[in-house]
């Protein structure tokens, strides 16, 4: 028998996908079974209670849950959030309900030993509820007490090799596609950079030095599956500067028909045959490859990688040799003053381990400006905005390259700076009205 | 329940102190297929919605089965997922970057044994807990934020919502028939924790009544100056106010300047501006991240507000489904939906959608507004 009648959550029960209300419910029941035994460390019915309290924002239309209160494990400013219901008589399991961020490994690959070492700590010290996962990629811990933050910490720490995630104004837990483990479109191993900048940089996803967030993501490739250049401070995109390769007999074959076009995507509905010309070659962007008596040529040198081609044949055309990565700086969501996608600050560079020309060239320069001039809450691309691009190049110590721009400017409002002007700013007005008089 | 200590000493919390240790690493959990070819893929096919095989130059196949999850997960559930990789893929199984849960085989008949027993699975009320499918030109998972669960600023709930909306798009996460891939995305406020602003359909939870004042206690639990400059439009001023015959400090906010983004109410507590009536969501369209053909683009807002019709928002999902439809029906092969919006002009794309366009779909936020206006002839009737 349910603890809280819950009307309009069973309405989300029927209709096939998933129901997340059915899998509260079974595991409201589970816990109340208890049939393994374990001695919870907080209250047995917490899922009942969270299932009553959204049940009551579904009937009010708003949130019951309050603001955080500052709490954590000690020595960290981040990866805890603190969250307490604003009915706490009505739902007292779930009164203190906190959030625990916890690192998820760079392509999201696990064992069903780890997760399962996961559930048994979240089954006895948290509610059993988690996010798998959350939107920045950490695995979430949804509601626990106040008391078991530290114990929690302190059972990650040392029986799994495992660490919490970033929170506040750290950097956050950076994140990554598949890349190379199952990718052939991959230009670089996202997993090895994602997992190496984690690690070096753990002092800053721990402890709060920053203005404000702060956000990697790494694709391996211009298809952007983790949105990168959507939603990351820094994002590494792969790309490479030499040849598509191209393999004539399976272009053939995908003008045959043998193989599927898209990797068999669009199988769903008769497109009708492949036809080349009308699928590829027109349809890419700078027209820089053509298709004549049963040969592809493509013109590289004008080519913008935007992967089309690559998409439609992937068993015909190949990523280059020759790769890297593309870094893009300073996209956001909305809040504040509109969203922003990141922007092109570093066409080409090579990703090798250690990856030391991307993080002293890169990143921490851009840390180092951000730190020093980034107001409170102010995102680097809210930075970027303010100071303007030519202050990121002088941060970079780069020279201005087209590829930074969709066009130059089209105001003449140039800020000239006096060592660019010959002779400087320094003038003698007597010398001037010598020639020019009042 | 008595308290059970894992060792950590309250009074000595430096003691065996283990920190900055980071996530652990990818490669223990690489299934020992993935390791061995790791770098060598030469192709993939999707053989049919929700399976994959990824060819190596070594000869080896991996298929990988994909079903949709929901971001929700209990560990009742996680150990479900936990029992079935261990029974068909040797425990291993790696979660997508839209809660999609992918186990990997090495045979075509392994895929389709581990198919046909993951769609067997059902839950009592009769959802699927494994529905196969989320790949190609179809709709994969919707990603998504905490909403009413577990958000203090959401005007809108994610989970349910979500499953409202999947539900009713679930013959295209199990079917291809799309021009192409179709994302949506849900965040239940402005913040956009799951930055859903260039997806092909964004559900965003949005306010529209500036926040409550609660002058009792505001000087109490916030720092006002913070609060003040929390605001993007200068709404916000300080305030001596009267409350109950005496003078408290407080702020004043100028309702017409308000932007409804709770930035304030991030800040400070002490100004809510969740409200039954005033709270709902808004859609956008026409986003995309990948650089294929176009450019990556933001998602642009055609429903400036729906009611929260709790507890399955049928408005929503019906004008979802409108705008899928007439995607479906109308897009060239390759082409997203903003793609689309674009080449036919977005006074098409109403027309086609059978939306309305008000005034608050056109911008008038600053400087980008302008460049937003029509300054061209060239226009539809």
């Amino acid at each position: 028998m349910a603890k809280h009648e819950t009307p309009l959550l069973d309405q989300l029960e029927s209709g096939p996908w998933p129901s997340f209300v059915s899998d509260l419910k079974q595991e409201a029941e589970k816990r109340a079974k208890n049939e393994k035994g374990v001695e919870f460390q907080i209250p047995v019915d917490v899922v009942d209670d969270l299932l009553g309290v959204l049940e009551l924002s579904f009937k009010h239309k708003r949130t019951h849950w309050k603001h955080g209160g500052i709490v954590g494990v000690f020595g960290y400013g981040g990866g805890v959030i603190g969250r307490y219901c604003d009915q706490p008589e009505m739902f007292p399991g779930v009164a203190h309900f906190h959030t625990m961020r916890i690192n998820h490994p760079s392509g999201k690959f696990y064992t069903a030993e780890y997760l399962r070492q996961l559930c048994d700590l979240w089954d006895f010290r948290g509610s059993g509820i988690t996010n798998m996962h959350g939107s920045t990629g950490d695995i979430i811990f949804i509601g626990t007490t106040t008391p078991q933050l530290e114990e929690i910490f302190y059972e990650l720490s040392h029986n799994m090799n495992q660490d919490l995630g970033g929170s506040g104004s750290n950097l956050r837990s950076p994140s990554d596609c598949i890349g190379t483990a199952r990718c052939e479109y991959a230009c670089y191993d996202t997993n090895a950079l994602c997992y190496t900048l984690t690690q070096d940089y753990q002092d800053e996803l721990h402890r709060p030095a920053f203005p404000y967030k702060f956000k990697f993501k790494f694709d391996g490739c211009p298809n952007c599956c983790v949105a990168s250049i959507a939603r990351s401070d820094l994002a590494f995109v792969g790309t490479w500067r030499d040849e598509i390769r191209i393999d004539a007999e399976a272009v053939n074959a995908y003008v045959g028909g043998e193989f599927p076009p898209n990797g068999g995507a669009h199988a769903g509905r008769d497109w009708g045959p492949f036809d080349i010309q009308k699928e590829v070659t027109d349809l890419c962007p700078t027209k820089c490859m053509k298709y004549e008596k049963g040969k592809l040529y493509i013109n590289d040198r004008e080519c913008t990688r935007c992967m089309h081609c690559i998409n439609v044949m992937p068993r015909a055309l190949r990523i280059g040799n020759d790769r890297g990565c593309s870094i893009l700086a300073g996209a956001k969501a909305p809040i504040l003053d509109g969203a922003q996608m990141g922007s092109l600050i570093v066409p080409f560079i090579k990703v090798e381990d250690p990856y030391d020309e991307i993080k002293d060239n890169v990143i921490e320069p851009i840390w180092d400006w951000w730190m020093e001039e980034g107001k409170n809450r102010e995102r680097l691309g809210e930075l970027m905005k303010r100071q303007g691009f030519q202050r990121m190049i002088e941060v970079l110590g780069v020279d201005a390259v087209p590829q930074m721009v969709q066009e130059p400017r089209s105001n003449p409002y140039i800020f000239w700076k006096e060592d660019e002007v010959e002779g400087g700013w320094e003038r003698d007005i007597d010398e001037f009205r010598k020639h020019h008089k009042r | 329940m008595a308290f059970i200590s894992s060792g950590y000493d309250p009074s000595e919390p430096m003691k065996d102190r283990m920190s900055d240790i980071g996530p652990r690493k990818y490669d223990e959990f690489y299934p020992p297929i993935i390791a061995k070819n790791k770098g060598k893929w030469l192709y993939h096919e999707i053989l049919e919605p929700g399976v994959l095989v990824h060819v190596s130059e070594t000869g080896d196949e991996v298929f990988t089965v994909r079903v949709g999850g929901c971001r929700l997960m209990s560990t009742t559930h996680i150990r479900e997922i936990c029992e079935i990789s261990e029974k068909y893929c040797d425990g291993y199984l790696r979660f997508t970057t839209r809660n999609n849960i992918e186990f990997m085989v090495d045979s075509k008949d392994k895929a389709d044994a581990l198919k046909k027993d993951l769609e067997s699975r059902k839950f009592d009320a009769g959802s699927y807990k494994f529905p196969v499918g989320g790949t190609g030109a179809g709709v994969t998972n919707i990603i998504h934020t905490q909403g009413w669960i577990h958000c203090h600023t959401p005007a809108t709930d994610a989970s349910g919502p979500v499953k409202a909306t999947m539900d009713d798009l679930f013959k295209d996460f199990q079917d291809m028939r799309l021009p192409a891939q179709l994302r949506v995305s849900l965040a239940c406020c402005l913040n956009m924790c799951g930055a859903v602003h260039c997806s092909d359909i964004a559900i965003l939870g949005y306010h529209r009544k500036p926040p409550l004042l609660d002058h009792e206690y505001l000087d109490k639990m916030c720092e006002i100056p913070l609060a003040i400059a929390a605001c993007p439009t200068a709404a916000i001023k300080p305030a001596k106010v009267d409350f109950k015959g005496t003078e408290v400090k407080s702020v004043a906010v100028k309702n017409e300047r308000c932007m409804f983004c709770g930035n304030c109410y991030t800040m400070c507590p002490s100004m809510p501006l969740a409200d039954t009536e005033g709270d709902g969501i808004v859609l956008m369209a026409g986003g995309k991240v990948s650089n294929r053909i176009s450019a990556p683009k933001f998602s642009k807002v055609v429903v400036a507000f729906i009611k929260n019709e709790t507890p399955r928002w049928p408005t929503m999902t019906k004008v979802i489904n409108q705008m899928v439809e007439a995607y479906a029906k109308d897009a060239n092969k390759y082409e997203r939906l903003g793609d689309w919006a674009e080449r036919i002009g977005w006074e098409r794309f109403f027309d086609k959608c059978e939306l309305d366009f008000t005034h608050h779909l056109i911008d008038d936020f600053r400087d980008p507004a302008y460049f937003t206006w029509r300054q061209t002839t060239n226009f539809k009737f």
